[in-house]
């Protein structure tokens, strides 16, 4: 996957409401994209939720949250409303994970992207990645404040 | 919504005990991080009553997925300022079905605990602060849903199943 120190890679996709999201976008804050396998499968609905609990926190240090999976941003609309959840979320629907391709993230047998989180500085450097060894592993939110403090602190 | 405050919120270890967890039992220690409105969390109650073993409740009320979790966890902290914090937990967990404030007048009346009291204490700012200071530890340690139970630092995040219960280290964490 794509590493610390790496331009991020340009993408422009729809939200759940259909308005298009481009790196650009992103300039001058931090942002964490969460790459997930699907909407409406048991461990990502663990995942988003956990992260919705944190979001006021890293709201306040200025870092934008944002979901991107495979599903349609209609897919998206309808998982958003049933977690109750107001993360963002990213379609790379059409042409179909070349987000997450771009990103190293792409799983071919699966037609999925990996768990995996990637933090984006504001300047558009990605500045800290992290991809879940099993899909089944949920990573923490320790992490990002970790990545996080670190990045700030440096 | 969790508040900020001075501490952080990177990686750390569940807390050791403190004068003011919540402990109950004897045995090998079992930290569970949990939500009352969380049925998985009650069937890991319903089990661990089983068990031979010690164990302290961490909240970690996840509202987006469980809209009563926050003002639940209030709730039985509040019941805890009148000396019975377990008896309102185990009443909770043990009926998930009547979790409405109706609901938390008659299980305050039940349990005998003067409902004045119990109102102004489960809306107060350091019953809130209790519930994040729990919720901010298990986000440091990492957990991310519930029931989390940790046993000798090691994570579990299912429900414990039959064959612990008949194991004759239950729990240890040793593999």
């Amino acid at each position: 996957m794509i590493e610390a120190g790496a331009q991020a890679p340009d993408f422009k996709l729809p939200d759940q409401d259909g308005n298009e999201v481009s790196l650009a976008d992103l300039a001058g804050q931090h942002t964490v994209l969460v790459f997930y396998p699907a909407d409406f499968s048991p461990v990502c609905t663990d995942q988003l939720n956990v992260y919705q609990e944190v979001l006021g926190e890293l709201e306040e240090r200025g870092v934008k949250m944002l979901g991107v999976s495979v599903d349609s941003a209609w897919a998206h609309k309808a998982f958003q409303d049933h977690l109750g959840v107001s993360i963002p979320l990213l379609a790379d629907f059409h042409p179909k994970g070349e987000v997450a391709k771009a990103y190293g993230v792409w799983v071919e047998d699966y037609g999925v992207s990996a768990r995996s989180l990637v933090m984006i500085g504001p300047d558009g450097t990605v500045e800290w990645s992290y991809q879940s060894l099993s899909p089944l592993e949920i990573p923490g939110a320790n992490l990002i404040f970790d990545a996080l403090d670190e990045r700030q602190a440096a | 919504m969790p508040t900020s405050s001075s501490t952080p919120w990177t990686s750390a270890k569940p807390p050791e005990p403190g004068p003011d967890d919540h402990l109950r039992g004897e045995g090998p220690l079992v930290v569970e991080y949990a939500d009352l409105e969380c049925h998985h969390c009650a069937l890991a109650h319903l089990r661990l009553k089983e068990l031979p073993v010690r164990r302290m409740f961490r909240h970690f009320p996840v509202n987006s997925k469980h809209p009563r979790a926050r003002v639940l966890a209030h709730a039985a902290e509040a019941a805890g300022r009148q000396g019975r914090f377990w008896e309102m937990h185990d009443s909770l967990l043990e009926d998930q079905a009547h979790l409405d404030d109706p609901h938390l007048w008659q299980r305050v009346e039940r349990l005998g605990l003067d409902l004045d009291r119990f109102e102004v204490d489960r809306r107060g700012e350091e019953v809130a602060a209790r519930v994040e200071r729990d919720f901010k530890s298990g986000i440091r340690a990492g957990v991310t849903g519930t029931p989390a139970l940790f046993i000798d630092g090691r994570m579990h995040r299912e429900v414990p199943q039959d064959a612990l219960l008949s194991s004759p280290r239950p729990l240890t964490g040793e593999s």
